[in-house]
């Protein structure tokens, strides 16, 4: 802090630091106040002295239990199914490429509802692909493989845009160098495209399981609602509304719970391994 | 989308004049909040109700009964209440959201059985919809069509043993025009909605369970007068004709 040096780099650093218009923070302080506000009102909402029993009752614990499951299943096939079209997307050149891109986009802008109503006629036992499978005794409506398929495919655009849009921006450098040196596609892919596509991978898997956890539409359109089997947390919050309130609040709060941790996990974690 | 208008209109119109009933003017609509099953007819009788009297419009806002009680509590504007069950009513009167005096029974629906048009499982009773490998889909216990279905059964002496008990009685009916199960338990009105794509059964127990539609005025409505001509022509000959053609039975 003393010298002539120093005060200068200082000031240097005051100028090349760009700032931002004041007005820009203040929308920003409504912005971040507006997305608190409801959660401050919801926890203000629960009555503590019975939350344990709500939060115990049975058909909350089968709630909670059947959507872990059922989106920790549905994370895995989206890594799975998402890593290699993403990358087919991003470093393939194809006809009909920019269709697939929007192929992959339609599940994310259009109403879960609707996403319902296209898997069962799909997947249903008079759907497309559902007929055949009924002959062969597979039936898929009703199940928690439904409640598994409807999640995915209400996820999977998460998962494939996340790493797509890693995957640009990384670039194909090191690939192109491992390559020219002889290295195989496939040892190219494993030791140098997917490490580098951790990050990614990363917040395209809390993406994609948030998705999966807070799925509804899709849900009750295409697998119904049974406790145990494909009532799932949020199916069970809208269906406590009905006759109990407070037990709908208390549920919300773990869903709420498990998404911070979630985002606290992957976000957090890898940066604190970095500095 | 009406809903969050009507709540914002609210609002605003709270804090701005509170409550001073002259304010309201003779083009402002009757607003009427109506379960989910009246939305058909409710929207004919408003429509005869605008015909007779053209001074006086009606806004019909329907959803499920417990969610209109909901939404009244957290300041929805309303005139009139219509719901399709008497505990979600006794629920408003409670809250003394809606006046216990202006409380009629309108309406009585009832509970059928339906199955798709081919009916693949065989099913044509309530008996034979319980049997095992039946895909029966009923409305939850929870929610008003949902605790009807159980009494129904219990009445009956048969378990139901359901695939998936939903939320609405709209998503019993898809469950089964799409032919994903093989019976559903609806109200006789919503049935009467997809008579091309399902067959009805009926359950003889469902008889002596009528499900009764209770109207009352709002406590808090800016135009009672207004709202009291609404009931009084839902009870009228024209009205209760309009509940009939829909397969409302007289209560």
């Amino acid at each position: 802090m003393t010298g002539v040096n120093s005060s200068r780099r200082q000031r240097q650093q005051h100028v090349v630091t760009p700032r931002i218009p004041a007005v820009t923070m203040a929308i920003a302080l409504v912005a971040g106040v507006f997305l608190l506000v409801p959660f401050i009102a919801l926890l203000t909402g629960i009555t503590w002295t019975e939350l344990p029993a709500l939060l115990t009752s049975q058909s909350a614990v089968d709630a909670l239990w059947l959507s872990l499951r059922t989106a920790t299943v549905a994370t895995l096939i989206c890594i799975v199914l998402g890593v290699p079209l993403a990358l087919v997307l991003a470093r393939t050149d194809f006809p009909g490429r920019n269709l697939t891109r929007v192929i992959v986009l339609v599940p994310l802008v259009i109403p879960p509802v609707v996403a319902g109503i296209a898997l069962t006629e799909a997947f249903g036992r008079r759907g497309l692909i559902g007929e055949h499978l009924s002959v062969w005794g597979i039936e898929i409506a009703f199940s928690t493989t439904a409640v598994v398929l409807a999640q995915t495919f209400v996820a999977l655009p998460f998962m494939v845009t996340t790493l797509e849009s890693h995957l640009a921006s990384a670039g194909q450098h090191y690939e192109r160098i491992a390559q020219s040196l002889g290295a195989s596609t496939w040892r190219t892919f494993s030791t140098i495209t997917l490490p580098l596509l951790r990050p990614g991978l990363l917040s395209g898997t809390v993406l994609t399981f948030a998705r999966a956890l807070g799925e509804f539409g899709a849900t009750i359109t295409f697998a119904g609602s049974l406790q145990g089997t494909t009532r799932t947390m949020p199916l069970e919050i809208y269906l406590a509304r009905e006759t109990d309130p407070d037990s709908a609040v208390a549920l919300s709060l773990v869903l709420i719970l498990v998404a911070v941790l979630v985002i606290a996990v992957a976000y957090f974690r890898p940066s604190t391994q970095r500095s | 989308m009406t809903g969050t208008w009507l709540v914002a209109f609210a609002l605003t119109g709270c804090s701005a004049d509170g409550h001073d009933p002259s304010h309201a003017s003779e083009t402002e609509p009757i607003r009427v909040f109506a379960a989910a099953s009246l939305q058909p007819s409710f929207e004919e009788i408003a429509a005869e109700f605008t015909a007779e009297n053209p001074h006086l419009e009606v806004d019909i806002s329907a959803a499920g009964s417990s969610t209109l009680v909901h939404n009244l509590h957290a300041g929805a504007p309303a005139d009139v209440l219509a719901t399709a069950d008497e505990a979600s009513m006794q629920d408003a009167h409670d809250a003394e959201l809606t006046d216990p005096n202006s409380h009629e029974v309108f309406a009585a629906n009832t509970l059928v059985g339906v199955v798709p048009a081919d009916n693949p499982a065989q099913v044509n009773s309530l008996e034979e919809a319980t049997e095992p490998g039946v895909k029966l889909v009923t409305c939850a216990p929870q929610v008003p069509c949902g605790a009807l279905s159980e009494s129904v059964a219990q009445a009956a002496g048969v378990a139901l043993r359901p695939v998936s008990e939903e939320h609405q009685v709209v998503d019993v009916l898809g469950k089964v025009r799409t032919g994903e199960a093989d019976a559903g338990l609806v109200y006789a009105t919503d049935a009467r909605l997809a008579s091309e794509e399902v067959t009805v059964f009926p359950i003889t127990q469902a008889e002596q369970q009528r499900n009764l539609y209770p109207i009352a005025r709002t406590t808090d409505t800016g135009h009672p007068e207004e709202a009291d001509a609404f009931i009084e022509f839902v009870h009228s000959e024209r009205g209760q004709a309009i509940l009939a053609s829909h397969g409302f039975l007289k209560p």
